[in-house]
């Protein structure tokens, strides 16, 4: 059977090939990081045949089992998923060649196998179209992550991650316990189905709840943060980078798949608030970030104020807020792991991540700063990057539905980004006496962390192309008006 | 009002207990047992209202559904009771640090 | 510098205020309440997805519908949900390990019992293996039987040896979900969908399949409860 390129069922790929690297990794130490590596590039090369399968031929469905749903599962692949499979598989690509010389022997031998199985469930989750395997990916993707930020070790690493575990434990939970609601209402499991045969209910209204709560507290939406930044602060470098660009993303992928596709009627009556609560998130985000001591606190801090501009899209309904969203979250996931693993590379040089002392090792590090600088641009929303095409997306959104007030919460949270930003670079451009204790830091993982800077800033300019991917499939049709 | 939904009921209730005991106990093993009596009680929803498909048999895949979150339940109950040990280990006490906002 | 804010702490020596509590009291009885109203509100029959298994049970190779679902027609599930496992493995074993307390010897009870039922538990372990085919049992029920054996003799003192502590443990840890993952890919290769077993061969499959699993798992659980990986020495 001839099986050309096209035939490939290439989203399949790209689940099972980080299960079977990690499987590889586990069973084979010693080399964990050659096989790491080629995983990486492999699941990347899986990605980009996706998309060029779902430009060509539209939106894919693949019956596991070949039973199909309601009885099997499928795979379901649309322009929505696809972008957040080629964010993953650029940002994964970064850290893992970052972790590559970030990891002594020891620790590597743990870190390989725990993010490829993160990859695996990230994949997983993005291309499932069946709300209880969303469950089993979301579970598969929290223990992954709290293994990895224990990693670190001490009181920190490991409190924040005893915080998380608990945090998402009760998050899945909650999703579970409006899975059940759901099914047992309609009797089936499947996305698609689910929309077909939903009528709202007692039982439907509480499965909304339960799984919106569930699932924005993985989000950390205010005032569901808590747990954020002590977890990302003490992680290692790369999987910051990693939880707070891919992450907590996945489960606002999931509450946007749910709300636009099987809940409808409810997600235009919640919207004001789920804008109200992102609007705290932006302001209080930024303002934390503003009093951190410590850099990668604030890089943490930073996260949970870009969290809350997703939620702005709610109340705003239209199709230009949702691709503002969208632009958001690809380009936070470049630019917020770019900042991580420059604070991974400070943190190596010097031993340390205080910000004040930051004069010391910046300026040694040019290739670092400037990789700081450029993602900080993206995340201040300054032209010419994908932050500034996204925020631009939302204020016009916002202008059109005439709902002004998420506007100055769009401004004043780019005033507070580019406050905690600057207070960092200005530091870099101090003059100070140099240390002596300073250690070497390899050169991929400046470039790694420059990389997804400068990936950020490109994603300005080659706009067009990723708005008309989001179209294909488009859950966010004609029906959502203001 | 039938059994199904009264064990269902049930399931709920335990859902409830577990998460106020999650939130009020400070101990991390309380925290660690709370969270695994939501999880039965939602294991018992899903299997109590599958109980409603037919005399014979009831909907077999609610059934499969809980088989698995047992699974995934032990899991994390396992990761959850090793970092507390490491926890206590580190810090003196198998509790959380009080969170201040810095 | 700091802002002080006159707010009572939420927290006092730990324990949470009584007016909070009270206040949470009520919160989550009216959770409750919403909930269980939700959950009264289901119709009492509702077939669910029953006639659809009972449809296709006899072309997924198993007579036991629940084993049908989770081994053939929803085993992508159980794929991910063996992936679990091992995470969980991997991150207790990249904790570096649980102090070892004192071994006392273990006493003559725990003994003898342990010699008496160990045997006896691989024994029903491989049954309900084998009869989850077409009664209740299957992997992970005989997993857990087997896992609840080397817990015992975990307790009982016995540690495995050093030259199978490494490869060969890591390589039973990871047969079933490797089993899995490579039925699937052997599917695929075959013309078939991801995991899409042919019909003739369906039953056997699924039993290989659930042999590897149950060893598996039952290896999983026990060296979950050993908590560190063997032979590594605890760093502190």
């Amino acid at each position: 059977m001839a099986l050309t390129i096209a035939a490939i069922p290439w989203g399949v790929m790209a689940i099972l090939l980080p299960l079977v690297g990690a499987l590889a990794c586990f069973l084979s130490p010693r080399r964990a990081n050659p096989l790491g590596l080629v995983t990486a590039f492999g699941v990347v090369a899986c990605v980009a045949g996706l998309a060029w399968q779902v430009v060509a031929q539209g939106t894919q469905r693949y019956a596991i089992g070949g039973w199909g749903a309601p009885l099997g599962i499928d795979v379901y692949a649309d322009g929505l998923s696809v972008l957040m499979l080629m964010a993953t598989a650029v940002v994964g690509l970064g850290i893992s060649v970052y972790s590559n010389s970030y990891f002594k022997r020891d620790k590597a031998v743990n870190f390989w196998p725990l993010w490829l199985f993160l990859w695996s469930a990230l994949n997983a989750l993005f291309l499932s179209a069946d709300i209880f395997n969303l469950y089993v990916t979301l579970e598969l993707l929290g223990l992954a992550a709290v293994a990895l930020v224990a990693l670190a070790g001490g009181a920190d690493a490991l409190t924040g991650a005893m915080r998380y575990l608990l945090v998402s434990l009760l998050g899945s939970l909650a999703y579970l316990l409006g899975v059940a609601l759901l099914y047992h209402s309609f009797g089936c499991l499947d996305i698609a189905l689910l929309a077909e045969r939903m009528e709202p209910s007692p039982a439907v209204l509480a499965a909304v709840g339960l799984m919106s709560a569930g699932l924005l507290l993985k989000t950390a939406l205010f005032p569901l943060h808590f747990w954020l930044p002590p977890a990302h602060a003490s992680a290692p470098a790369p999987v910051s980078a990693l939880l707070s660009a891919l992450v907590v993303k996945a489960s606002f992928y999931i509450l946007l798949r749910l709300w636009l596709e099987v809940f409808p009627v409810t997600a235009a009556a919640l919207g004001q608030l789920l804008g109200l609560l992102g609007a705290a998130a932006v302001l209080w985000g930024g303002l934390q970030a503003l009093r951190q001591t410590r850099l990668k606190m604030l890089i943490a801090y930073s996260t949970v104020a870009q969290l809350g501009y997703l939620f702005l899209a709610f109340p705003l309904g239209s199709t230009i807020a949702w691709q503002g969203t969208l632009y958001l979250l690809l380009s936070h996931a470049l630019a917020k792991a770019a900042m991580f693993m420059a604070a991974g590379n400070v943190l190596r040089f010097g031993g340390h991540d205080r910000i004040v002392d930051l004069d010391r090792v910046a300026q040694r590090l040019p290739l670092t700063v400037t990789a700081f600088a450029l993602a900080g641009v993206s995340i201040m929303g300054l032209p010419p990057s994908g932050g500034f095409i996204a925020k631009w997306l939302l204020l016009e959104a916002a202008m059109l539905s005439g709902q002004w007030w998420w506007m100055i919460i769009l401004i004043l949270g780019g005033l507070l980004a580019a406050a905690y930003v600057f207070k960092v670079i200005g530091y870099a451009f101090t003059r100070a006496v140099m240390t002596h204790e300073a250690r070497a830091v390899p050169a991929t993982m400046e470039w790694a962390a420059l990389a997804l800077a400068l990936a950020a800033i490109l994603l300005g300019l080659v706009a067009p192309w990723p708005l008309a991917l989001m179209e294909i499939g488009l859950p966010f049709g004609g029906e959502a008006a203001g | 009002m039938s059994p199904p939904s009264l064990y269902a009921l049930v399931g709920i209730g335990l859902f409830t207990l577990g998460l106020y005991a999650l939130i009020v106990h400070t101990h991390l093993l309380r925290k660690i047992l709370a969270i695994n009596v939501m999880g039965s009680g939602v294991f018992l929803v899903l299997v109590a209202l599958a109980a409603r498909a037919r005399e014979a048999a009831p909907d077999p895949v609610p059934h499969a559904m809980v088989i698995t979150g047992i699974v995934v339940a032990v899991s994390a109950t396992a990761l959850a009771l090793a970092l507390m040990v490491r926890v206590r280990a580190e810090t003196g006490r198998a509790e959380l640090p009080e969170k201040r906002p810095e | 510098m700091k802002k002080t804010m006159n707010l009572k702490p939420m927290t006092e020596g730990g324990k949470i205020r009584t007016p909070l509590r009270l206040l949470l009291i009520v919160l989550l009885s009216a959770l409750a309440a919403g909930l269980g109203y939700a959950v009264s509100t289901l119709s009492s029959q509702a077939p669910g997805l029953s006639e659809w298994v009972a449809a296709n049970l006899e072309s997924s190779g198993v007579s036991n519908p629940v084993t049908a679902v989770l081994l053939n027609f929803r085993g992508y599930d159980t794929v991910l949900e063996m992936g679990v496992l091992l995470v969980a493995l991997l991150g207790v074993w990249s904790l570096g390990g649980i102090p070892e307390q004192r071994e006392s010897s273990a006493g003559p009870v725990l003994d003898m019992l342990s010699r008496l039922l160990v045997p006896v538990l691989i024994l029903v372990a491989g049954y309900l293996l084998w009869a989850g085919a077409d009664a209740p049992g299957g992997a992970f029920q005989a997993g857990s039987v087997l896992g609840a054996a080397g817990v015992l003799l975990l307790l009982a003192g016995w540690r495995p040896e050093p030259r199978f502590a490494g490869l060969p443990l890591r390589i039973i840890l990871t047969m079933g979900l490797g089993l899995f993952v490579v039925m699937g890919i052997v599917s695929m290769l075959m013309g078939g969908r991801l995991l899409q077993y042919p019909r003739s061969f369906a039953g056997v499959l699924i039993l290989l399949i659930e042999a590897a699993a149950t060893l598996s798992i039952g290896m999983t659980l026990a060296a979950l409860f050993r908590g560190s990986r063997p032979g590594a020495k605890l760093d502190r």
